[in-house]
């Protein structure tokens, strides 16, 4: 109960981050914490009381519980995902600093600079 | 003013959105159907230890597949917005310790990545772990020499054919076995060795492969791009 109310705190944090913040590379950042927080959600809510990874190695005792495998594999992939979507704002962001020279997104007015 | 207190407002808005997925929720003490039916089958079905390996690349194989073109697409993305130039000389040459000790270790991490991503069914870890791995090791050579020379065309090939070899052997579990991306096209072998469980090693190879290309041409296009 009390870790899923902190990873909806650390949702709300990056959530703030994007509302307030006017810097991209901040913005980026608190998108990227919102996203880490819905990775940890679910991980989260695919703990079991007791439960060690679903990996079977051999020296396990009969009738060991293991941790939901599903929401551990849907996590990895969008990490992956989140990494290479990074790598595009990023690229976003060094696109936008060579033409305005200015990550203030309030100083970004011109489209055609 | 006024805004912080709108922009305070969206946030205890969505606080209370998110107050039936904290209240619902609690560490129950079983599996649900699904997830059981994964941790009991994947070992007879399919020969895997790692049930994780199991639902990426075998039963959620379609939702990896098409992870994989997400990063394709953002690696083509940062590829178009980002266009190769001359390299310009580092800001500061790298110190002896750093390019020593980042040669040194280079090939070790290759290796690491290598063996995460052929045991991704025996232990923790798979072909987007291992690529990751490989980037970091092409990173920190990138770091510690004072001209690495990146072959993109390279990158390019590897890459693609693995990317095609993906498709292939997909195509191939749908014609030769139960359906597309499914592993039991070779013989699940003993269970527990390096050469099991069907086609998930040799998948995990080609993600492997390009994942670790993918991401390491994303560092050289933000590296050369100065």
């Amino acid at each position: 109960m009390i870790v899923f109310i902190l990873a909806v705190l650390l949702f709300l944090v990056g959530l703030y981050g994007i509302l307030v913040k006017r810097n991209i590379i901040k913005l980026a950042i608190g998108l990227i914490i919102m996203e880490y927080a819905v990775n940890l959600f679910f991980v989260l809510a695919g703990y079991r009381e007791g439960g060690t990874a679903p990996i079977l190695d051999g020296d396990l005792a009969p009738g060991t519980v293991f941790v939901d495998p599903l929401p551990q594999a849907l996590v990895l992939t969008a990490i992956v995902i989140g990494l290479g979507t990074t790598a595009l704002l990023v690229s976003f962001a060094v696109k936008i600093y060579e033409k305005y020279d200015t990550f203030d997104i309030r100083k970004i007015r011109k489209l055609h600079g | 003013m006024i805004k912080r207190l709108f922009v305070l407002l969206a946030v205890a808005g969505m606080a209370v959105i998110l107050i039936p997925f904290v209240s619902g929720n609690g560490a129950g003490d079983a599996l649900n159907n699904v997830a059981a039916t994964y941790v009991e089958d994947a070992p007879r079905d399919l020969g895997t230890m790692n049930i994780v390996t199991a639902v990426i690349v075998t039963y959620r194989g379609l939702d990896t597949l098409g992870e994989v073109l997400v990063l394709f697409i953002a690696t083509a993305g940062v590829g178009f917005l980002l266009k190769k130039r001359r390299e310009g000389d580092p800001v500061q040459p790298p110190s002896e310790i750093l390019s020593t000790g980042g040669m040194i270790l280079m090939p070790l991490i290759v290796l690491f990545g290598i063996y995460v991503f052929s045991h991704g069914h025996l232990t923790p870890g798979g072909g987007f772990q291992g690529g990751v791995i490989i980037a970091t090791a092409f990173l920190l050579a990138m770091l510690s020499a004072r001209r690495l020379p990146i072959y993109s065309g390279l990158l390019t090939w590897i890459e693609s054919v693995s990317g095609f070899a993906y498709l292939a052997v997909g195509v191939l579990g749908l014609v030769l076995a139960g359906g597309f991306l499914d592993s039991r096209l070779l013989p699940a072998g003993r269970y527990g060795s390096l050469l099991s469980s069907g086609t998930i090693p040799l998948i995990y190879t080609f993600i492997g492969l390009k994942v670790g290309t993918e991401l390491v041409s994303i560092l050289d296009k933000l590296r050369s791009n100065q």
